[in-house]
């Protein structure tokens, strides 16, 4: 069977599978909307999170990562993970006790003040936006590279897909979806993962396998390392960042992670406390298959690439003789070749071979050079480099995306691992994009409709705001995925940094500090969204140089310091304003003993 | 039922001890290992890696696993013994 048919029927397989989920799972009520009806068992829920966690980002990116930058890539690592081991403890099950919707009830009830509700509801639709737009982007790019249509077709595809059972089903519908994309995707990741990793060093394992020994008699990293610096890249295991900027970028991601409203909300959908508990465990299982399968395929990927490319006499390969995965990522745009020295040979090494950003403009008219190579406007002129670095010019145009997307053709492996991986990465962005549109919705009609705007509506009418919300939602979820922000990078660091600045520390502290008042939450999340803006800003759009950095510290890590400053002003100004009424105290109290948490109720 | 207010207080001072444990392996294992003495580790191999890389890249991760099921064993037994459990 041909590759595209068995894209086609792999993804359209797995489409007919989440849509039957949904209509067996649909919502009857905003109970099963919000939270599933508080009713899912914890392994279910876990792999729940797994897949609502791990978005195209993490699937088809993040091993591409780790393989460009190396070690610095263990804040990525770290980060993402550790995360849930401040949900286990800290969040989850004080949360799923106080047996709320939405971390904004959680906030507004807590804090008994519609204020302080309404800008939980703020951070919380801010964050999720900033989040779903990289998403929906991710679904067109996925169709685009595997069925041949435009991104934009490939995001009304996504956007339909995600409209049926996400405003059918609501929560209880895109949990069990959920299920279903974990074991798609894991699946996905893994096949190609375990193969590539059993071909180059005969460990199945890609955890074991990165540290096994080559023929040469030297280890994988040991390899990478050598062959990097021969290049003139930094070395593989060395570390390029600044151990603070590290630091506050891993507490900013693992934070962040921990603040995120659509991981929180997933645990209000588990039927006891103990289960938040364990479903954030079950959830960190799930995760980590993938997450510690990553350095593995990063490492693979970085030395199969440099040794096809530069050849065992490392002179670099004639293009005529690269293999055909060189070509078809090549007429995909994601390789490009410009043969700097006219040697007919492709060379890698360190610096640009693409003038601007390094990558190649190719144009419709795609002209060809002599050699059938892709020719690009902005090819850079001359062969010069610095000798003393690198044996030659850098001549190549690599995406990161390449590591995880071309994985299964540099192993040789059959047409349907190819169209696994495709349904792998498109039920990754999917289950992502769902989770995150539930929570803005939710956060819609139930936040702002029904807890601020007008109480007095039924259940029924809340539902259909809540479906009504999904819609507006998806639409401009979609027209984002169309018309992509630029600095996409920096807009999902700016998610994270409001996450850990704004979100986990107010939770923390109405879990943790009695004392906590209205005054001092609302000063402390304001301080710590406007001081983390504030710097983004500054330093992505308003002009600023990194020598300008707080301490060293990047963008990325600021929500450290802004998660700082919340408490710090959050603690000052409690001090110096009342208590908090004697049946505030009496909840947190309440919220800290496990017995009596029922099902999530609607107050 | 309810449990009186001294078995709560007792129970939540347990809690957050057992919390502050298992944090503190939770920030050696990726802030310690992983970021501020990963250099310090590097200077060991272990089956192939260098320590400090092994731990920022996965054995935080496996780290992290393991604390949030040793922390579910050691909170049912305390829900046990406060008899708060559901």
């Amino acid at each position: 069977m041909s590759l595209d048919l068995l894209t086609y029927l792999f993804i359209g397989g797995s489409f007919v599978l989440y849509l039957g989920i949904a209509v067996w799972a649909r919502a009857g009520s905003t109970k099963e909307f919000y939270v599933a009806g508080g009713g899912v068992p914890p392994i279910a829920n876990g792999m729940a999170t797994a897949a609502d966690w791990m978005s195209a980002a993490s699937f088809i990116s993040l091993a591409g990562l780790i393989s460009f930058i190396g070690r610095d890539g263990s804040a990525y690592l770290m980060g993402w993970t550790g995360g849930y081991v401040l949900l286990a403890m800290l969040l989850a099950p004080y949360l799923r006790k106080f047996g709320k919707f939405t971390v904004p009830d959680f906030v507004g009830d807590r804090y008994y003040s519609s204020t302080a509700r309404t800008i939980a509801v703020i951070c919380t639709i801010v964050i999720s936006f900033t989040y779903v737009a990289g998403q929906m982007r991710g679904v067109g790019i996925v169709f685009s590279r595997y069925l041949h249509v435009d991104i934009d077709t490939g995001v009304y595809i996504g956007m339909t897909i995600v409209f049926f059972y996400a405003v059918l089903g609501g929560m209880k519908g895109i949990t069990y979806t959920q299920v279903a994309q974990y074991c798609v995707l894991i699946l996905a990741f893994m096949v190609p993962a375990f193969f590539l990793s059993a071909q180059i060093t005969g460990h199945i394992l890609p955890q074991t396998g990165l540290g096994a020994t080559l023929e040469s008699g030297q280890s994988v990293l040991a390899t990478l390392d050598k062959l990097s610096v021969d290049l003139g890249f930094s070395q593989y295991t060395a570390g390029k960042k600044s151990t603070i900027d590290m630091f506050f970028l891993t507490v900013a991601l693992m934070c962040g992670t921990a603040g995120l409203p659509h991981v929180i909300v997933r645990f209000f959908t588990v039927p006891r406390v103990k289960d938040a508990r364990t479903s954030a465990g079950w959830a960190l299982i799930f995760i980590a298959i993938l997450y510690t399968s990553v350095p593995g395929v990063a490492g693979f990927g970085r030395v199969n690439l440099i040794q096809t490319i530069n050849g065992t006499d490392n002179a670099g390969t004639e293009y005529a003789q690269m293999p055909q995965w060189f070509k078809n990522w090549e007429n995909a745009g994601l390789l490009g070749w410009n043969d700097r020295n006219g040697d007919g040979k492709v060379q890698y090494a360190a610096g640009k071979a693409f003038d601007g950003k390094g990558k190649p403009a190719f144009d419709e008219a795609d002209p060809r050079g002599e050699l059938g190579q892709r020719l690009a406007a902005n090819a850079v002129t001359g062969a010069e480099f610095d000798a003393n670095k690198q044996p030659f010019a850098n001549e190549l145009y690599v995406d990161r995306d390449i590591m995880v997307l071309a994985n299964p053709e540099v192993a040789n492996l059959p047409n349907w691992v190819i169209a696994l991986v495709a349904a792998g990465a498109v039920a990754a962005a999917l289950s992502t994009a769902a989770g995150l549109l539930l929570v803005i919705s939710t956060a819609i009609a139930h936040d702002l409709m029904k807890k601020t705007i007008s109480p007095n509506i039924t259940d029924e009418q809340e539902l259909m705001y809540a479906r009504g919300a999904a819609v507006v939602a998806i639409i401009i979820a979609g027209y984002f995925g169309i018309h992509p922000p630029g600095f996409v990078a920096q807009v999902v660091a700016l998610a994270f940094g409001l996450a850990c600045a704004s979100v986990f520390p107010t939770i923390m502290l109405g879990i943790f500090y009695k004392r906590m008042n209205t005054q001092g939450a609302i000063a402390g999340m304001l301080t710590g969204l406007v001081a983390t803006i504030a710097y983004m800003w500054y330093f992505v759009w308003g002009g600023g140089t990194p020598d300008q950095y707080f301490l060293g510290i990047s963008p990325g890590g600021f929500g450290t310091v802004g998660m700082i400053l919340h408490f710090i002003v959050a603690y000052v100004v409690a001090q110096m304003t009342p208590e908090p009424p004697a049946e505030i105290q009496a909840i947190v109290e309440d919220l800290r003993i496990p017995r009596g948490a029922g099902s999530a109720h609607a107050h | 039922m309810s449990i009186s207010s001294d078995n709560a207080q007792a129970y939540w001072r347990e809690n957050l001890r057992i919390i502050m444990g298992y944090l503190a392996v939770w920030f050696v294992a990726s802030y310690g290992c992983g970021v501020l003495f990963v250099e310090e580790l590097n200077a060991i191999s272990l089956g192939g890696y260098p320590l400090g890389f092994w731990f920022g890249q996965q054995g935080s991760i496996f780290v992290f696993v393991v604390l949030i099921w040793a922390y579910v064993a050691s909170m049912n037994k305390l829900d046990a013994k406060y008899d708060v459990h559901e």
